[in-house]
């Protein structure tokens, strides 16, 4: 399990609003979209739009992120949640992983 | 050639190929088909030379299965655990059937879009549809594919699919448009990279149909 101390430049929790929705000890897990060189960006903005329902604002943020850094974490949760959305991924072709949230 | 598709009012979209073109089409979407029926790694799913015996002692569907040796097949299915074996072939037992069923069903569809338009139900084969291609010959009439918001999303995967197929067996990489441009006109690479051009035109003009 993963403890609040592995976020090692965030204060206290009881000192900082957490972004809404994300619960620390409960989000030990990520689905990280990789680069490749087929997939065109349209598409890559459209499957994160469609499947997570992003705006297209937040979508091609995300699709950008993956095109020039190499990988985008696009959600998390449980280990259970993130296995159905590397598996969503996969079915829309996009080369997903799952693993293990760091600080 | 097509000018890729249109908004259709209503919320799909719609476009007209040629005879050759719908030809191609279909007969690449039956190869991805072909793939994952062929390569289907588990007993369960392949059906035809599953061994009996395996499924008494736990190693037909049940047992995890490895990567698929097939460069295209790894594509398609990649692993969902990078740095553990063990764990990605585990999650292959339980998600590669279901994923090769839909990716054959989502080809079998776009195919069934293609003949309801206009296309024979002979596909032909993907040389003589390049042939064709190049040497200008058309069809008669041509084939018109009307999607609705089920037929789009359909269509979008399967061309990134075939898209997927032909890129890794091409071998393509990020910015390598001067590669292809130098090769013969006689090579084969360049007429099949000329395809994954075309089908990416064509994806991007439904994408753009969606607005």
């Amino acid at each position: 399990m993963r403890h609040d101390g592995d976020v090692s430049t965030a204060p206290a929790p009881a000192e900082v609003d957490r972004p809404e929705g994300v619960v620390l000890t409960q989000v030990p897990w990520v689905t990280v979209v990789w680069n490749d060189p087929v997939n065109l960006m349209s598409y890559v903005s459209w499957v994160f739009r469609t499947y997570f329902g992003h705006s297209a604002r937040k979508a091609n943020k995300l699709m950008m992120q993956v095109h020039e850094e190499g990988r985008a974490v696009v959600s998390d949760g449980s280990r259970e949640e993130m296995e159905r959305d590397v598996e969503a991924m996969h079915g829309y072709g996009l080369w997903a992983t799952l693993e293990k949230a760091t600080a | 050639m097509t000018t890729g598709f249109s908004r259709s009012r209503g919320g799909g979209a719609h476009a007209h190929f040629e005879d050759v073109e719908a030809r191609m089409l279909a007969s690449m979407a039956a190869q991805v088909v072909e793939l994952l029926r062929d390569g289907a790694a588990s007993p369960a799913v392949r059906g035809d030379d599953a061994d009996p015996l395996a499924s008494v002692v736990g190693l037909g569907a049940d047992a995890p299965l490895p990567r698929p040796d097939d460069p295209v097949l790894a594509r398609l299915l990649p692993d969902a655990y990078r740095d553990d074996e063990a764990e990605a072939s585990d999650f292959r037992r339980y998600t590669e059937p279901g994923l090769r069923d839909q990716k054959a069903a989502n080809a079998q569809a776009l195919i069934a879009s293609l003949t309801e338009g206009g296309a024979g139900e002979d596909a032909g084969s993907l040389v003589a549809a390049v042939g064709d291609m190049e040497g200008g010959a058309g069809g008669t009439s041509g084939v018109d594919v009307e999607l609705d918001a089920a037929g789009v999303d359909v269509w979008l995967r399967c061309l990134t699919d075939v898209r997927l197929a032909l890129g890794t067996r091409l071998g393509v990489a990020e910015d390598d448009e001067n590669r292809w441009e130098q090769l013969s006109d006689e090579d084969p690479a360049k007429a099949m990279h000329d395809v994954y051009d075309w089908l990416g035109f064509v994806q991007e003009t439904l994408l753009r149909a969606l607005g």
